[in-house]
């Protein structure tokens, strides 16, 4: 008997369709991946499964009984625990690593009354041991890395009894070494009879993990992929078309950069490196997480700064103080983790997709300062045809996009107005690979401007750039030729 | 921490429900009436009061409550830009209670026209505003302690050149001379005319505030990128905004307003009492946070303030018509605030996720 049963479960959002009629089973002690494009469901049966919605039709079976949960606390007392994407609530700034871990032990009424420093250490520090990671139990929770807070929430996920295991990008933000290792302790955990549903966009990820594939597709699962399994043939039914060949025609880029850096170093104790990114071309920074990427992106958009730094845009000096400065000279940037960067809180002013296109260009799309005219609705309606945003009009919520559209919103964000040099931290961050090949489009075909793109894939620099550099001991060396995985062994070397 | 909206009003990315699935329709009715349901209240308690007292809805009364919930909504509104810029002024109470005092000092001791002593009055409220904002941006004060702190300091500020007394002609100063100027009679006329002796100057000024800040919020620029900064503060300052001239701007804004409210109030009390505006502070952030529920936007907004208030006016005017003690007052405030963030936080909740 499977250990998950889900018939024909349903689930609709005004007038589309997220899960029509989806049915698939999960077995004890197998690790279950789950691929799909933008919008094709994924999210919808994990909410549903973890008890955060309600399912319109369709029933779930979990051990023989039917598992229908109100709430993600009734989820994980069947047995189901679910680690999302965002990890941003996983804690509170205040809580130190070893509270956070501990958070769903105090609400338990068989937990003492007053707890000691002493005592929530030493739990903690077995729930880190279990899952094998290495944390400072005393750091605040806000101090945290995005790969800290993951590698907090996987941990606490695992140290409450589970029958099936849910994840959601667990390695969205996480380094090519800490995959791996979370990986072997999954397949430990599997090993033991846990049930993983495992959510990803990474190919390398599910190839490294998976031992079956299944594929939603508008809301069905489409097809289901037993080890060996075909990748090309499952992204293809993902996306419901073919693949175009990964590695982009690289352009030799000739002429005067756009953006030079000579002598920059990321820290006084650093190795000084120059760099150059020419017109036309699309240079990628790839590096483990924390290497130093989104300093020397926000340094250059004046979000931050170098311990030095010579700066030169189209030949002049570029020492910009304000983000608006850099603006102002013509550089764009879209930064990491869109929701805290880029997005406006659902309901709230701006938080529809032609606001968020227009923030930074209101001063220019409407000099006299009232909001008349559609000028925002315009330029979303081109940006939605030209990225094939999926939205249901330029008013659509932001929030009630799926995640790769989200990030072409942004994408359509810094590419309303001309630009001289877009920077991008991280432009694939939760995004699925049919999304990623428009986007991937949507940088390439521009010749009249400089590209510079951060990213902790290895793979995905590779399908984006003109040329790799690699970051490294905070400082800048060329990519060796060969393949990304040439690459991540040069980045982990 | 430092604001309301941070934590309970901005949840996670929510969709909302729905035209497909059989009890749509059903929604759909729910949130027109949620949407509607203080002006539902309102037309109801109108209608009910009427019913009661027929004198409550002849226009002179009407016109009073207007000319009572004035002061309250023109503050409320200065409180509203704050909330959109993700902070919060509790020092407006106390910034018009000390207008008052300024602008009877003004006129009594320093023997100022109206004509100098209004605006002389709102530079003072600016320049209140401008302090909050520097506390908040440059020394990086989370912004209710900031303004909590100011309310303080002018509560006691405004005591200190009269030695404690309340300002009237007459006055005899802490040196012990006399003070020989006396109210304006044109300052007067803001408190105490109106305008074809039908709308009251004070109700007239509401109105022109309603509609300036509504405008200035809801179709304007800057309005958005007030409330972006309220919204994502980094996303803002990355787009490339300025979110210190931002919440700078709206302390200003607020602080302005309140001494805008303290001047009516100097105006038709004619003196500069000590005890003046003890309840604002509480009335105009009822009236914001009431304003919440209004048209379902669960957001600070100018044009629900403004109805907030109202809704609080009549409720008051009318219960006292209909003999209901003045001890009631407050009860009946706070019992109208926590149905308005019941109905803003919690059906809302349950209905749209």
């Amino acid at each position: 008997m499977p250990l998950l049963h889900v018939d024909a479960l349903s689930r609709s959002f005004q007038s589309t369709r997220a899960l029509a009629s989806a049915t698939l089973t999960i077995d004890a002690g197998e690790i279950v991946a789950l691929m799909g494009a933008n919008g094709a469901g994924k999210s919808t049966l994990v909410k549903i499964l973890s008890g955060v919605l309600p399912a319109d039709s369709g029933t779930i079976t979990l051990k023989q009984q039917p598992y229908a949960p109100k709430t993600p606390a009734e989820a994980a007392a069947a047995g189901v625990v679910t680690v999302h994407q965002s990890t941003d609530l996983v804690g509170a700034p205040g809580l130190t690593v070893a509270d956070t871990l501990l958070l769903t032990r105090f609400t338990e009424r068989s937990q003492p009354f007053f707890v000691s420093r002493s005592a929530i250490r030493r739990q903690a520090q077995a729930i880190l041991d279990a899952a094998g990671f290495d944390l400072p139990l005393d750091r605040d929770f806000a101090d945290l890395s995005a790969a800290d807070r993951q590698l907090v929430a996987i941990a606490r996920a695992l140290a409450n009894k589970a029958d099936l295991l849910i994840l959601d990008e667990p390695t969205a933000s996480l380094s090519i070494e800490e995959s791996r290792r979370l990986f072997d302790i999954l397949k430990r955990l599997r090993d033991g009879g846990l049930a993983i549903l495992y959510i990803s966009h990474r190919t390398a990820d599910l190839e490294a993990i998976a031992d079956r594939v299944l594929v939603l597709r508008g809301g069905v699962v489409a097809w289901a992929f037993q080890r060996p399994v075909d990748f090309a043939a499952a992204i293809e039914t993902m996306i419901g078309r073919k693949l175009q060949s990964a590695r982009p025609d690289a352009r030799i880029a000739n002429g005067a950069p756009v953006l030079e850096m000579r002598g920059a170093r990321l820290r006084p104790d650093a190795a000084a490196f120059d760099l150059a990114v020419h017109e036309g071309e699309v240079v990628a920074i790839t590096g483990v997480l924390g290497a130093g990427k989104s300093r020397l992106l926000s340094a250059i958009f004046g979000a931050g700064h170098l311990a030095d730094e010579e700066m030169f845009l189209d030949g002049r000096p570029h020492h910009p103080k304000t983000p608006a400065e850099a603006i102002a000279a013509g550089v764009a940037m879209a930064a990491e983790d869109r929701h805290r960067s880029s997005l406006m809180p659902a309901n709230w002013p701006g938080s529809s997709v032609a606001a968020t296109i227009s923030l930074p260009h209101l001063a220019k799309w409407y000099p006299h300062g009232f909001l008349f005219g559609g000028r925002e609705r315009r330029e979303a309606e081109k940006a939605i045809t030209r990225l094939r945003i999926k939205a249901s009009g330029p008013q659509a919520p932001i929030a009630s996009l799926s995640g790769g559209n989200q990030q072409k919103v942004v994408l359509a964000r810094w590419e309303a107005e001309p630009s001289r040099l877009l920077l991008l931290d991280e432009p694939f961050q939760g995004v699925d690979v049919g999304a990623r090949h428009d986007i991937i489009q949507a940088i390439r075909s521009r010749s009249d401007r400089a590209t510079l793109i951060a990213t902790s894939d290895p793979e995905e620099a590779f399908e984006v750039a003109d040329r790799i550099l690699v970051i490294d001991h905070h400082s800048l060396v060329a990519a060796p030729q060969g393949t990304p995985t040439d690459i991540s062994r040069e980045i982990h070397a | 921490m430092t604001s309301i909206n941070d934590e309970t009003l901005s949840p996670a990315p929510r969709v909302t429900k729905t035209e497909g699935d059989p009890a749509g329709w059903l929604g759909n009715v729910n949130a027109t009436l949620r949407s509607g349901a203080v002006f539902i209240l309102l037309a109801a308690l109108l209608l009910g009061f009427t019913a009661a007292e027929p004198a409550f809805a002849n226009l002179g009364n009407l016109m009073s409550i207007l000319q009572a919930v004035a002061v309250v909504a023109i503050l409320g509104a200065g409180v509203t830009v704050t909330l959109a810029v993700g902070g919060f002024d509790l020092s407006i109470g106390a910034i018009a209670a000390s207008s008052v005092m300024a602008a009877s000092y003004a006129m009594i001791v320093w023997g100022l026209n109206a004509f100098a002593t209004v605006p002389l009055v709102l530079a003072f409220g600016a320049l209140i505003g401008l302090v909050n904002a520097l506390l908040i941006v440059k020394l990086r004060v989370p912004d209710l302690l900031a303004t909590l702190s100011m309310m303080f300091l002018l509560s006691g500020l405004q005591l200190i050149p009269t030695a404690g007394r309340s300002i009237s002609s007459g006055l005899i100063l802490p040196d012990g001379t006399t003070a020989t100027g006396a109210y304006d009679p044109y300052f007067l006329l803001i408190g105490r005319s109106s305008l074809f002796g039908i709308v009251p100057i004070s109700v007239v000024l509401m109105a022109l505030v309603a509609v300036t800040l509504y405008v200035l919020t809801e179709r304007t620029r800057i309005g958005r990128l007030l409330f972006a900064t309220g919204g994502n503060e980094v996303a803002t300052r990355l787009a490339g905004a300025s979110t210190t001239h931002l919440k700078t701007l709206a302390y200003v804004i607020s602080g302005t307003l309140a001494s805008l409210g303290g001047i009516v109030i100097a105006a038709r009390v004619g003196r500069g009492d000590v005890s003046s505006g003890g309840s604002l502070l509480m009335d105009a952030v009822a009236g914001a946070l009431i304003g919440f529920a209004v048209l379902g936007k669960r957001r600070p907004n100018v044009l629900g303030t403004i109805v907030g208030a109202v809704f609080v006016g009549v409720l008051l005017n009318g219960l006292t018509m209909l003999n209901a003690p003045y001890y009631t007052q407050d009860f009946v405030k706070g019992a109208v605030l926590v149905g308005a963030l019941a109905l803003t936080y919690g059906l809302g909740r349950s209905t749209s996720s």
